[in-house]
């Protein structure tokens, strides 16, 4: 009876499993600002992606992969949102429930899927993705996978899906302009174990925590694949999200979060696809890359000539040239392959367009050169302009004989004055760039209330400014934007002023590929002089351990340089007495097992380097000041040279200083090394032996011995001296 | 009753999405979602035609232009337009007849019964249109009275009884209606049926001991192949496997496990096999006007080698297939292109795409001339006798929908 009891309920809970509606979960918020300046007018989901809004391609994904109800969240420009999908037709749609959620005051993923989980709306798995993915791949099989592999584990709360894509060996950046993820995965069960996407790529190096190699018996490691944002989720991913109010960003908190938690346990997985497509939109380079992609079909059956949203199809003519039938195009124009041209555009003769997106009715005129360029709607373009890698938004005029430069963004309704130049990667704006930057990053958020209400105010009062007072000082000058331009140059943000190229619709232009090249070379000439690198793989043997206990002594050796510098430092500002300066350089001999000819160079070094540090404007004063010091720690030094090869050891530290950490202590060489001998440091025997050894040593490093020669020669004659004396 | 809007919306939907294979499963379910918008229109007293071919092409319209590609959606909305002008006529021309006991003022459901034996309106109607028209090829070959006539319109299955029912409620104002939706029934039955009308006649064209080519998958084929065997022929099949889909794969499958003889070649292979081959046989996707044949890509280069070796080109196709239009049009569209990812994985080529484009056409055009013989459900075919056929099918007004 028992076991009866207990078998029905299951049985109805698998059925009810079965049955369960299929929610998602999109944001149509991305959360941050790097589509700014566009997004501060609209709402980045709802920016054209070859003439389709890109939420189109998201719940058109959905919903032919049998998602049944959506829940779309709104943030900034909620209203924008909201609107366009009332006018659409997915409200219509039988059998796909699509919902809104309004929230003003959430300011990050977390914050969305909080909301989300007060709201009480979601009962049972559902996919999370954000409003700018674009994909076709099926998801009934990959839930199914989930659902399985969550009965047998309760702790498998969500499953991840990757694709394949390879980073630039230079740049460390996948196509989308992502930087490089490092994944581990456990190879049989796909569950991840790491995930790190902000490496250090000055180093390149990762560090992975070593329990996991103990814990698995295998794993893999991964830096080509790419996080596709598409996550099927258990319900207790919300509440997780509710317990930890402090997790803001997907990744970045919440999956490290639950792969660094070993109390809860909770584990995620990763799905691969391989023939399907998959990519988000998170920066201007993928939106690039994700548009090309868009028109060479890899998103088939979502492509501009197939009708799966609202809009009207453009037909595909030959080598991936789509182009509406109403387009007006001149005889002379030229429009070469991987084009786009939309309704009621005009193209001018002699006009020529490559790989570039021309939306609904633009007017371009005669002789324009557009390259790689995405134009939206409504936009003019007078007579010989040039256009190379831009994005133009809605109803931008660029009058004639202007030049844009690669990886230029307009925003809306911005005018460019005639034959003025776009200086490259600038965002141009009719809003000024908001004043209030955060520190953080992924709070800096489209500060959408205000923003919004002001532009449609803002925007007529341009107008009228532009139409009525072009020439007197308006709200921005004139003179920034050529003659009757209208709009804001925003700057770029400081530190990613550097990194503009990474992110733009522009290639990676090609002195800044050769900048990197050089910098890899110089890299790796740099590891492989200091034979510091880890070598291939297959050549780990025995004489690793040498190389390596090399490596870790030199390295040592520094600190211990360091320290005894430091300790010193503090014994001239405090005046400590000398034997106790002695005992603490003597400990840190002992600690750093150290010899105690390297305390007395270690010693010597930081004295010379104080008497470096004072002020000084002449190579008189420096003497003075060496003197001084020398004269003051006599103790000090004169208690780490009392054999013969540690004094050897002075000589040879300072020469080496010369050459390279004190150059300044060159000409003064020998009148230092006399002072030396003077004060009892040195002793005659051990100079000569030096100027013995070095005899015989390259040329190069006989500049000092040739500097002393005289100083020799004399200690020479006066030793003679002394044995005659003797006689 | 499920709303029509509804139900349009959302085949509409899964011919955008591509969701829907194979020309036949669209053709009946063009034909079935016509069947309910037709009986659910409203018809008024006047002009009832009229009414019923507006409302077939609205739908119409927005059906051919959600999936341009798959030529049967025309062809089917462009051959229930017909069946109302046929019906249309056919009742008109039993009015002029002067068919005295005829009361057209009487709206009443209860119809008054005719006491003669009149004439089917199908036999009206042909005998109408002859007059209105020049006589078909067949007509004229056969030679034989009006009455031998009528199947081609509701084809070999047309029963009398259905025709005789509604002669005798011709008088009745829902008899258009009625009469068109009977017709548009055997439309749907004829469709679903035609693979086995074709596979009828396969022991006629397949001989003892022959080694038949094909290329892809196609039901119909696989029919045809089937019906041979079973009539005990024994022969043997190549098949090509139709990269990048494959679907020769399956072909191949399905006749291993009915028992067939099956090598498998790849596409490439298929010039240095020709000559041991006896007859190619092909699914088409649509058969044009003039006899050109849409087929899944890779066949026109069969086509080509099949005519440099002097073998027997078979196209199968059913009734539904034959577009009435003509491929140099630029309204047709032929092709789709269909995504690479079909031929290569996106990874392994992700860093060069700028330079590289993958072309994945669905379809390839074999011109009439390659073309040795149509099977239809109606028999086998000249490819220059096939716009006749079609205009059988079809009429003039209906082309451009």
């Amino acid at each position: 009876m028992g076991a009866q009891r207990k078998g029905a309920p299951r049985v109805s809970e698998d059925v009810e499993l079965s049955r369960q509606n299929l929610q998602a979960i999109l944001l149509a918020d991305s959360f941050t600002t790097k589509f700014r300046p566009v997004t501060l007018e609209r709402p980045k989901v709802l920016l054209p992606l070859v003439n389709v809004p890109m939420i189109d391609y998201t719940l058109a994904w959905l919903e032919s992969a049998g998602v049944e109800e959506v829940f779309v969240f709104c943030c900034a420009h909620s209203k924008q949102v909201i609107e366009y999908l009332e006018n659409s037709e997915w409200y219509s749609h039988p059998g796909f429930l699509v919902q809104t959620i309004e929230s003003h005051n959430s300011i990050s993923a977390g914050d969305a899927l909080r909301f989300i989980y007060d709201q009480q709306t979601i009962h049972g798995d559902f996919v999370l993705v954000s409003g700018d993915t674009v994909s076709n791949m099926p998801l009934t099989d990959l839930i199914q996978e989930h659902r399985e592999r969550k009965k047998k584990d309760d702790k498998a709360i969500m499953t991840m899906v990757i694709k394949q894509s390879k980073p630039s060996l230079l740049t460390h950046q996948s196509r989308l302009g992502t930087d490089e993820l490092f994944m581990v995965v456990d190879p049989s069960t796909k569950q991840l174990l790491y995930y790190e996407d902000k490496t250090d790529q000055g180093k390149g190096t990762i560090c992975i925590d070593k329990s996991l190699l103990m814990n698995n018996p295998s794993i893999s490691l991964y830096n080509d694949r790419q996080d596709c944002y598409i996550d099927i989720c258990s319900p207790e991913v919300l509440s997780l999200f509710q317990d930890n109010f402090d997790y803001q960003h997907l990744r970045r908190h919440f999956v490290k979060g639950v792969l660094v938690d070993d109390i809860m346990g909770y584990k995620i997985f990763t799905h691969e696809i391989h023939s399907s497509y998959a990519a988000r939109i998170d920066n201007f380079r993928s939106y690039d890359t994700v548009s090309k992609d868009i028109i060479q079909r890899w998103t088939y059956p979502y492509v501009p000539d197939i009708n799966f949203s609202g809009y009207r199809p453009i037909k595909l003519g030959r080598q991936g040239m789509y182009r509406a039938s109403e387009a007006i195009q001149s005889r002379s124009a030229e429009v070469g392959p991987f084009t786009v041209i939309g309704y009621d555009s005009k193209i001018g003769s002699g006009a020529k367009i490559l790989n570039s997106v021309i939306g609904d009715r633009c007017s371009i005129g005669s002789n324009v050169l557009i390259e790689g360029s995405y134009i939206w709607n409504n936009v003019t373009i007078e007579d010989g302009c040039e256009i190379r890698h831009a994005i133009i938004c809605d109803g931008v005029i660029i009058r004639a004989g202007a030049v844009l430069q690669p990886g230029v963004v307009l925003s809306y309704k911005v005018v460019i004055g005639r034959n003025f130049v776009v200086p490259a990667y600038s965002k141009i704006s009719l809003l000024q760039q908001p004043t209030e930057e955060d520190s953080d990053e992924e709070l800096e958020y489209a500060d959408n209330s205000s923003g919004t209400a002001d532009i449609s105010s803002g925007l007529t009062k341009l107008n009228i400014q532009t139409a009525s007072e072009a020439a007197e000082t308006d709200s921005w000058t004139t003179s920034e934007l050529g003659p009757g331009g209208a709009g804001y140059i925003w700057e770029a943000c400081e530190g990613a002023h550097d990194e503009e190229w990474k992110h733009s619709v522009a290639p990676i232009p090609k002195d800044k590929l050769a900048e990197i090249t050089q910098a890899t070379v110089d890299d790796e000439d740099m590891l492989a002089q200091d034979d510091g690198v880890l070598p291939p793989s297959g050549e780990l043997k025995s004489d690793a351990d040498s190389l390596a206990d090399n490596e870790y002594s030199n390295d040592d050796y520094s600190i211990f340089e360091k320290e005894v510098e430091a300790t010193f430092l503090r014994a001239v500002q405090e005046n400590v007495r000398v034997e106790h300066v002695i005992l603490e350089v003597n400990s840190l001999r002992l600690s750093f097992n150290m010899e105690t000819a390297d305390c007395t160079g270690a010693v010597f070094y930081s004295m010379l380097k104080t008497a470096m540090d004072m002020p000084h404007n002449a190579a008189n004063e420096l003497k003075r000041n060496a003197e001084s010091v020398i004269t003051r720690w006599k103790g000090l030094i004169g208690n780490y040279v009392k054999q013969i090869d540690e004094q050897i050891e002075v000589i040879m530290k300072f020469e080496e200083m010369c050459q390279e950490s004190a150059k300044e202590f060159a000409p003064l060489f020998t009148q230092i090394m006399h002072f030396l001998y003077d004060n009892d440091v040195l002793e005659e025997d051990a100079i000569l032996k030096w100027a013995e050894e070095k005899a015989g040593a390259d040329e190069s490093d006989k500049v000092f011995l040739k500097q002393a020669d005289k100083f020799i020669q004399w200690l020479k004659e006066a030793e003679e001296e002394e044995d005659e004396d003797d006689d | 009753m499920p709303d029509i809007q509804s139900m349009v919306g959302e085949f509409l939907n899964m011919l955008k999405k591509r969701k829907i294979e194979g020309s036949q499963a669209t053709a009946r379910q063009t034909a079935e979602l016509l069947r309910s918008v037709i009986s659910q229109q409203r018809v008024p007293h006047t002009n009832q035609a009229g009414a019923l071919i507006d409302a077939v092409k609205a739908v119409g319209e927005q059906l051919i232009a959600a999936n341009p590609v798959e030529l049967a959606v025309g062809n089917v909305v462009r051959r229930v337009l017909h069946i109302i002008r046929e019906e249309d006529l056919s009742l008109t021309t039993a009015v002029m007849a002067g068919l005295d006991l005829l009361d057209v003022s009487d709206d009443e459901d209860d119809c008054k019964r005719s006491s003669h034996p009149a004439m089917s309106a199908a036999v009206v109607a042909a005998a109408a249109r002859s007059t209105l028209r020049p006589p078909s090829l067949q007509t004229l070959l056969e030679g034989t009275p009006d009455s031998a006539t009528v199947p081609y319109t509701s084809s070999s299955t047309g029963d009398s009884e259905g025709k005789s029912k509604s002669a005798d409620k011709s008088s009745s104002t829902r008899k258009l209606k009625h009469d068109v939706i009977e017709t548009v029934n055997q439309l749907i039955s004829e469709i679903a049926t035609c693979h086995e009308q074709i596979a009828e006649q396969a022991v006629e064209h397949i001989h003892q001991n022959e080694v038949i080519l094909t290329l892809g998958s196609s039901r119909t084929v696989l029919e045809f192949l089937c019906a041979a065997k079973e009539k005990k022929r024994s022969f043997r099949v190549f098949v090509a496997e139709g990269a990048p889909r494959y679907q020769g794969h399956l072909l191949a499958k399905e006749l291993i496990a009915r028992g067939l003889q099956t090598t498998l070649i790849p596409d490439s292979a298929v010039f240095a096999m020709i000559s041991r081959v006896n007859m190619v046989i092909i699914g088409a996707h649509a058969v044009m006007a003039n006899g050109g044949v849409i087929a899944p890509v890779g066949v026109n280069m069969v086509a080509l080698a099949a005519q440099k070796h002097a073998i027997p080109f078979v196209v199968l196709a059913g009734c539904h297939k034959l577009c009435p239009l003509y491929p140099h049009n630029p309204e047709v569209l032929l092709n789709e292109l269909r995504s690479p990812s079909e031929l290569l994985d996106f990874g392994e080529f992700s860093d060069c795409s700028t330079l590289l484009h993958v072309v994945n056409p669905t379809f390839d055009y074999v011109p009439p001339k390659l073309v040795s013989l149509f099977i239809t459900d109606t028999g086998g075919h000249n490819p220059w006798y096939m716009y006749r056929l079609i205009a059988d099918y079809y009429s003039a007004d209906d082309l451009v929908v």
